[in-house]
């Protein structure tokens, strides 16, 4: 019973932590259609974020939530303006240029914090079910992502903000016509999801340790994650990560965590083979 | 058939000039030129080591061949192709170890990488995914590969008599030896011969097919596929013959490696190296056969520049040339130097034309060209369905 209850928290947290890394991704890749390789180096740079902040003092909370989001956002926005908008369209170069760019970045990071792992410890300590002990921080996580795709939705759906964000994708030239700036929706709406990458990795620095090169643990991952959810962003993000984040977490209690990984990328090429337009291309037609 | 151009425009570089010249099999020959010169001078002007030095410059050079046809001429974007590069030099490792002889490992290194990507190749163009599913998935597997090639550390991941070693890799991999005879082994000049010589000699292979039918509608999948369908070609039998030729090179490349440094690790299947191939190719120029090579070349320098100073993150520069090709020299060294001599040629002998003559003389040849090929194509492809049908 108690190794029951400890894999369906070890399962939520696979699935949770999953819809945590790709919600940035999801934005950019759902609404843009831009393939920003450099998504795990963004949330590298929250995470760091986090870690200097909590140095120098801030609340670990502030820092995780506020700090980390804003000022990727922030770097987010300048790449964007510099780079990233003279691609659009053009999705292979701006795969690549994003590639670049994540380069660019590990390469900035490493010259400024050098190449060690940082690292701060998770907060809130253990608790216990039966001879069993969990982090409560895993808990955290869980409520993170129901809430992220919760107010995700809500806001691309009921707000004027993300119905402009909406129209925009959809016609620009329609949306200039009627008096918005498309590229300030762009802008925006690229600094939303790099806020959420750098949220992701704020989120998960006390779990996995902070290096220059974190962000190729991710990036596969959550490419995977959202390249299966198919076309519905939110639905698409939260059935995905449920099918994945399971296989993952089942196939590690199995074998090793290694294997899981494993069987995560595995189980993608297969399901993208069954359903090319992913899981939202076939189900649940329609949904946001 | 097509009518030869009067003198008048023969001596004139115009800017379909340059294009005809790079599918000349003057150019071919060109190159083939300048390779023989460096495989028979180059061992006579260097010392060993830097000989030793040239031949991983070779090996590369193959690797980042096998992406600039797949990649130029195929129109696939493969992000791992580092992971046929790997599973050639683990496959040699192993093969080398377990039977001593290298004839039939050699061998071995370019079947298996080939024989994964037709598995790899079918999941992803017969289930029709496009560009950015193809990216994905091939930059997945190689993360895979890393990972579990990584983790093998334990004495319990051996293969036959070859421990996989996890991440300290395989050392001391016996290097290749003349068929038959073990104690035969190739030394640093044998070495530095047999890589510049795969290399020329995939170099005229490719050469040769794309200027053959089969070749021709690789290209043309590229350019559209479905008008390809329609023409009654199988785009995906023929891209996934593309892919996996391109993964057998990119095996044999592996091969190579591990015999020049008898070392290989998991970090040969890693991100980084994925990325140092595809800056290769888009530095040198996309859609050419020479300019991954000069490319590859180029970087390869430049990163070992770099390494030999601390101050500057080799990363940091890798990224930002990336980056600046990306966005200014879409078209790579190769080609815009071609582009700058042809338009430095013309300024030279200038006052004579106006623009409007050069720009009509450009149309000429193009839709000469075109339209010939357009006409074979047609001619053979009707006969060709109607017959399987009929069959």
């Amino acid at each position: 019973m108690d190794l029951a209850v400890i894999v369906l928290i070890q399962v939520l947290y696979a699935i949770a932590s999953l819809v945590v890394v790709s919600a940035g991704l999801a934005v950019v890749f759902g609404m843009m259609k831009v393939i920003n390789l450099a998504h795990g180096e963004f949330m590298m740079l929250g995470a760091y974020a986090a870690i200097e902040s909590v140095r120098i003092g801030v609340n670990l909370w502030v820092a995780m939530l506020i700090v980390a989001p804003v000022s990727v956002a922030a770097i987010g926005v300048l790449l964007e303006r510099v780079f990233i908008r003279r691609l659009y369209g053009r999705m292979i170069d701006t795969m690549l240029a994003t590639w670049g760019l994540s380069l660019l970045l590990i390469g900035i990071v490493t010259s400024i914090m050098g190449n060690t792992t940082a690292g701060i410890s998770a907060p809130l300590g253990n608790f216990s079910v039966g001879a069993y002990s969990v982090s409560s921080y895993t808990l955290v996580i869980i409520a993170v992502a129901i809430v992220l795709a919760i107010a995700l939705r809500w806001v691309l759906l009921h707000t004027s903000l993300g119905l402009i964000a909406r129209g925009t994708m959809q016609n620009p030239q329609m949306a200039n016509a009627l008096g918005i700036n498309p590229s300030l929706v762009y802008s925006a709406t690229f600094a939303l999801g790099a806020a959420l990458s750098g949220l992701a990795g704020a989120l998960l620095a006390p779990m996995t340790g902070v290096v220059p090169t974190m962000g190729g643990a991710f990036v596969a991952k959550a490419f995977i994650t959202v390249i299966g959810g198919g076309p519905a962003i939110v639905a698409g993000l939260i059935s995905s990560s449920a099918l994945f984040g399971a296989i993952s977490q089942l196939a590690t209690f199995a074998m090793t965590p290694v294997f899981g990984e494993v069987a995560l990328l595995a189980g993608a090429i297969v399901m993208l083979r069954l359903l090319p337009q992913g899981i939202t291309g076939r189900f649940f037609k329609g949904a946001l | 058939m097509s009518t030869p151009l009067p003198d008048r425009h023969a001596s004139i570089p115009v800017p379909g000039a340059l294009e005809r010249f790079a599918h000349s099999w003057k150019s071919a020959a060109l190159t083939l030129a300048v390779g023989v010169v460096l495989l028979v001078a180059l061992p006579f002007a260097l010392d060993d080591f830097a000989l030793v030095q040239a031949t991983v410059y070779a090996v590369m050079a193959l690797l980042a061949v096998s992406l600039g046809f797949v990649w130029g001429f195929g129109g696939i974007l493969c992000f791992g192709q580092s992971a046929f590069f790997g599973l050639g030099a683990y496959t040699y490792a192993i093969a080398v170890t377990n039977l001593g002889d290298s004839t039939v490992p050699l061998l071995l290194s370019i079947v298996l990488p080939a024989a994964f990507a037709a598995v790899l190749g079918y999941l992803i163009f017969y289930g029709r995914l496009s560009d950015v599913y193809m990216g994905v998935i091939t930059l997945t597997v190689t993360l895979i590969l890393f990972n579990v090639v990584n983790s093998t550390a334990g004495p319990e991941w051996t293969i036959g008599k070859a421990p996989l070693g996890g991440f300290n890799g395989i050392p001391n991999i016996a290097p290749l030896n003349m068929p038959g005879n073990v104690d035969d082994v190739i030394g640093p000049r044998g070495m530095f011969e047999l890589s510049v010589g795969a290399l020329l000699a995939v170099y005229l292979l490719l050469r040769a097919l794309l200027a053959v039918k089969l070749g021709r509608v690789i290209v043309a999948c590229k350019e559209n596929e479905q008008r390809v369908a329609l023409l009654g070609y199988d785009s995906r039998a023929h891209k996934l013959f593309a892919f996996v030729l391109a993964a057998a090179i990119a095996g044999l490349a592996g091969c190579l490696f591990a015999n020049w440094g008898a070392f290989t690790s998991p970090t040969i299947f890693g991100l980084a190296q994925s990325a140092q191939i595809i800056i290769w190719v888009i530095v040198g120029g996309l859609g050419t056969l020479v300019g991954p090579i000069v490319g590859c070349v180029a970087i390869q320098w430049l990163t070992t520049q770099i390494g030999t100073q601390q101050a500057i993150n080799s990363n940091l520069v890798l990224g930002a040339i990336l980056v600046v090709f990306v966005l200014m020299v879409p078209k790579g060294i190769v080609p815009s130097a071609g582009q700058l001599g042809v338009r430095m040629l013309k300024a030279l002998r200038g006052g004579r034309r106006d623009v409007a003559a050069v720009s009509t003389q450009a149309a000429v040849p193009r839709t000469r060209s075109a339209a010939p090929a357009a006409d074979h194509e047609a001619s053979h492809s009707a006969p060709n369905a109607s017959h399987e049908e009929t069959a």
